[in-house]
């Protein structure tokens, strides 16, 4: 299985889609146990493993990063630069431990606009590992901040010169009078002269040097995890960024909020580059609104990003500085007759994902998840309904606010499958090639496949039969119960990830985190 | 644990210090490595302090940074050139760390180690170095090795310079871009010590491969590598491998390639020579004016000047002249601005004649463009125009811009305006100057905003210098000592800068006679600030009038400062008393 799977798959419908997969449960990390109430600042709100899927990062709504390192793989023998390529093979399914955890984001207060900023982490991207250090950009609504996590040893000195329990009112002395204190200590009534200005240059020293000098030796070979925050991306976004995501090149990165796009460069932080603008000169003029952005995985001058309006826009940063004219656009006519006052409410795009090979794009909307080729700008080529039993509901879901949940979406690494979240808890696994079935619904629990509908959904007759190529299915699941009754709106599941190189998927339940596998 | 003798302690504290907790003072021990080197000693600083530091890798970047720099001097104290190679395995480790800096701070180290280092010490410690490093597992390792090349290379046997040659052509295809972009950069420095056969081979096949790269970043990083290639080839070989890419490069899909290209393409002129400068640069350059993207004419706009240098007068005029005069009204205000900041440079190249004929339309609809900048720009420049051809032709149209600009509502318009007040004034000349320009110097003194203000008060000063003390006695001090009747005490403290700026210049006579008195009566306001402004001013005119009239007026005036109230005034009107005390001492 290797990335350009995908793009074979959609061309070649002959070679029949693969089996469903069975899901099992792996692990859960912050489980909670009955009748506990979860905290607000607990809530996960940002899941993504790297690139070669050995960590996983989740960021939560108190501006924590928790971090996991898989631990199925320590021991395989290959060489770092195969690991920078990330193909290797592995034979068990991923499993996980806590590896450590720090404060990325504080809760701050603009001055100038009266406003507060949340800590809530909105996104987390991993950046190019070097030397065992990771590196990960994580955001909240406005500022974005470049962690390193790195193994330090712990120290623990022996031989010093000086012997620290006798010399306690030198040692702080001698400190001070390098740091700030600008009087000399005299406490001891020792060393006047101890000051480092009688360490100049021009001081003579016996040609052999002074044997009775040592150097400090450390003993300690424990090691522990510190975070340091290399670089703070700042002040450069007026609305609430929702998207940041790493370029091919390995040197910038894009940020978007409602309105712009900007492009940064990692090692600058203090200027980027506005590559989108879709401000209106008047903001009465404003009906559309960026979504979520993301880079080709491959193509360092391409980016997609999707809108409020359910339209994605792919755009070439060879053509021009400021890319508000799109070279590609991707969106689906409303079959006519068939709008109400919700049609354009669903229709807007949460979440977009390329897949590994840079050819498809997933997207999400209310109601479904659209598989699109970058190469036809006619219409998705499957369409995947996510919880069209909710159809009649969509009043009462616009009157408490949850028609406006925004779900993420996913791809497997070998863009055979897609996923994505809902309600209560549950959420599905697609099969998105040509001819295949599988629709599968689970419960972020210990027993996923509780609420599993044992009858594969068929495939539905398409509303626009034009277009040939579209497959809608899953319509017909009722999943739990037809008449949605049992659907509870305050636990959904808005965030997951599917592992890179295996079927693996880790979401967010509340403050849980699950693991599953098949 | 042991103690150590009194003369010792700091030193003893300062090596101590290399492994304390506070960043600061292990910054600080770093900063003294050579004196904890030199104590001791060249033997224990080859055999304890380098390995010592050599395992202090995983220290805070700051450190490491520091610690890369000191090791790049640090060869006398280790006892010379030839136990220069000590010093390689620290830094060896220090190109492999995560952070740029620190690892470019290595390379730079070693670099400066290496080219002092003895040929066979380089084949028998900096070579494998090179190479350990180029097969490195990280890509930090294989991107420091690309700067090292040029300093291994030349000392290497036939057949090591055939394996180093190989090994970069590979990093030239590393998998990671941050390497190739390390190759890229790199290549020039390389190919200057590789021998002429072998440039146009290997050297050339790699330069290929990486403008070929699929990442526009790598594409980026040769363009600028054309140049620099395109010297160490004869022009010949030049024509045949660098003018295609090059011409290639200026019709990329990447407007950032492009961008680079209209920035470099004037160094390439000479290197290929006139005729195919002719035939193929020149249309690629007029391409590149009239390029889509808007920051490409930004760039090309800007090198205009320096690419008519290069060429035949004629084509220029037949050519360039014609776009840029598309430019000076192009859509994009910042092209207008780059093109604005570099055109009068070409009315020497064109001479007289084609200036006044064909220049002379340009700088004037530049002048009258609703951009300030561009207006700024051709006004910054002015100097190169009126060498060739004077500068009646243009003042008819300067007047209304300089006027305009004075009054532009952004202040810093105003302050760019009159930063050029001087060269004005010096281009244009006394006469032309008291016309026009003497009450706009006023009436800045009198600006809204304070760094007006303060720039107003320099530029008299400066207008004094070049016109002399005779000349502002009559056209500015008058209206200067006017205006410290103004009702507002910020602009009385205004005049009172501009005061103690002038004096210097005017001298001792009109400084005792027109400006002292001014001050004096000052000291009577009723504002404070105004009060100890006036001490400070007594301060600077000491140096200037004679003791008589320090001992006269100015220490009365003080004396009777120091009594007032006000405690800030007190203080200035004491530090000025003092300051007399100490020039009555002295002298």
């Amino acid at each position: 299985m290797n990335g350009g799977d995908g793009g074979e798959v959609a061309a070649a419908p002959s070679a029949g889609p693969p089996p469903p997969l069975e899901w099992k449960f792996s692990q859960v990390f912050g489980e909670r146990t009955a009748g506990e109430e979860v905290q607000e600042v607990d809530i996960i709100s940002a899941i993504e493993f790297d690139k070669i899927g050995d960590h996983l990062a989740t960021g939560d709504r108190g501006g924590r990063v928790v971090l996991f390192e898989r631990t199925d793989t320590k021991e395989h023998g290959g060489s770092r630069r195969d690991l920078e390529r990330m193909d290797y093979p592995v034979s068990r399914h991923p499993e996980f431990r806590y590896k450590t955890e720090f404060q990325s984001h504080e809760p701050e207060f603009d001055y100038l606009k009266s406003l507060e900023i949340e800590e809530k982490i909105n996104k987390i991207r991993w950046c190019q590992t070097a030397n065992g250090a990771l590196f990960l950009l994580s955001t909240n609504d406005k500022t974005i901040k470049f962690w390193k996590v790195q193994e330090k040893k712990v120290k623990k000195i022996s031989e010093m010169n000086i012997d620290p329990s006798k010399a306690v009112g030198n040692c702080s002395a001698s400190s001070s009078s390098v740091s700030s204190s600008p009087k000399p200590y005299l406490a001891n009534g020792g060393y006047p002269d101890r000051s480092y200005s009688c360490l100049s240059n021009d001081v003579t020293f016996p040609p052999g040097g002074i044997p009775s000098l040592r150097l400090p030796v450390v003993t300690s070979t424990e090691t522990s995890l510190v975070a340091r925050c290399r670089r703070v991306y700042a002040h450069a976004h007026d609305y609430h960024i929702n998207s940041i995501s790493n370029n091919s090149d390995g040197e910038t990165f894009i940020s978007a909020d409602d309105l712009r796009i900007n492009l940064w460069n990692l090692e600058i932080s203090n200027q980027s580059f506005n590559i989108v603008d879709v401000k209106p000169a008047n903001m009465e003029d404003l009906t559309e609104v960026i979504t979520s952005a993301e880079f080709h995985p491959t193509h360092c001058n391409m980016l997609g990003y999707s809108s409020s309006k359910g339209s994605i826009r792919l755009i070439d940063l060879r053509q021009s500085a400021l890319c508000d004219s799109h070279s590609k656009l991707f969106e689906e006519q409303e079959a006519p007759g068939s709008r109400s006052f919700f049609t354009e409410i669903i229709a807007s795009i949460s979440d977009i994902k390329f897949a590994k090979d840079g050819r498809y794009i997933l997207s999400r909307d209310y109601m479904t998840l659209k598989l699109w080729d970058i190469n036809m700008d006619s219409g998705p080529v499957a369409t995947l309904q996510v919880h069209e039993y909710l159809r009649p509901k969509l009043c009462d879901l616009y009157e408490n606010d949850s028609i406006f949940d925004k779900f993420e979406c996913c791809l497997s690494g070998d863009g055979l499958r897609v996923a994505t979240g809902s309600y209560s808890n549950l959420f599905r696994v697609f099969g998105c090639t040509t001819g295949s079935t599988e629709a599968t619904t689970l419960e972020a629990s210990k027993n996923p496949m509780r609420r599993q509908v044992q009858t594969p959904s068929r495939p539905s007759r398409s509303l626009s039969s034009s277009l040939t190529r579209v497959v809608r299915r899953g319509s017909e699941s009722p999943g739990v119960d037809a008449n949605g009754n049992s659907y509870d709106f305050t636990t959904k599941l808005l965030h997951l990830a599917w592992h890179p190189t295996e079927n693996s998927i880790a979401c967010a339940a509340a403050n849980s985190l699950y693991m599953y596998y098949a | 644990m042991s103690m150590v003798d009194e003369p010792l302690y700091p030193i003893a504290v300062l090596i101590d210090e290399l492994k304390n907790d506070d960043i600061q003072l292990r910054l600080n021990s770093i900063r003294r490595l050579n004196t904890i080197a030199r104590a001791l000693g060249e033997e224990r600083t080859r055999k304890e302090l380098i390995p010592f530091l050599s395992e202090n890798n995983d220290d805070d970047d700051e450190v490491l940074l520091a610690m890369a720099e000191e090791l790049g001097v640090f060869i006398p104290y280790v006892g010379g050139v030839e136990y220069a190679h000590v010093l390689l395995p620290p830094l060896e480790t220090l190109c492999t760390v995560e952070e740029t800096c620190v690892r470019d701070k290595a390379v730079e180290s070693l670099c400066r180690i290496g080219s002092q280092m003895r040929e066979n010490d380089l084949v028998d410690w900096f070579i494998p170095l090179v190479k350990r490093l180029a097969a490195g597992e990280w890509f930090t390792a294989r991107f420091s090795a690309c700067g090292l090349f040029h300093i291994a290379y030349p000392s290497a046997s036939e057949m090591l310079k055939t394996e180093l040659r190989s090994i970069y052509s590979q990093l030239c295809q590393d998998d990671m871009p941050m390497v190739r972009r390390a190759a890229a950069t790199n290549l020039g420095k390389f190919a200057a010590t590789v021998e002429p056969a072998h440039l146009k081979t290997d050297i050339m096949s790699m330069f290929e491969n990486l403008t070929q790269d699929d990442q526009d970043s790598v594409r980026l990083l040769a363009v600028e590598g054309c140049a620099a290639l395109g010297k160490l080839l004869e022009s010949q070989d030049c024509v045949t491998h660098i003018l295609p890419v090059i011409v290639n490069f200026s019709q990329d899909k990447s407007w950032r390639v492009r961008y680079m290209v209209a920035n470099q393409l004037y160094e390439l002129c000479e290197a290929v020579g006139p005729e195919p400068t002719r035939t193929d640069l020149v249309p690629a350059y007029v391409r590149l004016l009239r390029d889509n993207e808007a920051e490409v004419r930004i760039a090309a706009a800007g090198k205009v000047t320096k690419f008519c240098r290069i060429l035949d007068p004629e084509l220029a005029v037949q050519h360039i002249l014609p776009c840029v005069k598309e430019l000076s009204s192009d859509s994009s205000q910042h092209v207008r601005s780059a093109l604005a900041s570099v055109i009068m440079g070409m009315a020497p190249v064109l001479g007289k004649d084609a200036t006044i004929e064909q220049l002379l339309p340009i700088f004037l609809s530049l002048l009258k463009d609703e951009f300030p900048d561009v207006r700024l720009n051709i006004i910054s420049k002015l100097d190169q125009v009126n060498q060739v051809i004077g500068i009646d032709l243009l003042s008819q149209s300067l007047l209304p811009a300089i006027v305009e600009l004075a009054e532009d509502r952004h202040w810093r318009v105003r302050l760019a305006i009159i930063e050029y007040i001087p060269l004005l004034a010096s281009q244009l000349g006394i006469g032309f100057f008291d016309d026009k320009l003497g009450a706009l110097c006023m009436q800045w003194l009198q600006d809204k905003v304070y760094s007006i203000r303060d720039a107003a008060a320099n530029n008299l000063k400066r207008l004094a210098e070049e016109f002399g003390p005779e000349w502002a006695m009559q056209h500015i001090i008058p209206q200067v000592l006017d205006m410290i009747n103004n009702p507002h005490y910020l602009y009385r403290m205004t005049i009172l800068h501009a005061i103690s700026l002038l004096a210097p210049v005017m001298g001792s006579e009109i400084t005792c006679s027109k400006l002292l008195p001014v001050v004096v009566t000052a000291s009577k306001d009723r504002v404070p600030n105004i009060k100890f402004n006036v001490a400070k001013v007594l301060q600077s005119l000491i140096h200037i009038v004679d003791q008589s009239v320090v001992e006269k007026t100015i220490r009365p005036t003080l004396v009777e400062l120091a009594e007032d109230p006000d405690v800030d005034v007190r203080y200035y009107a004491n530090q000025a008393l003092q300051s007399i005390d100490n020039v009555m001492m002295s002298s």
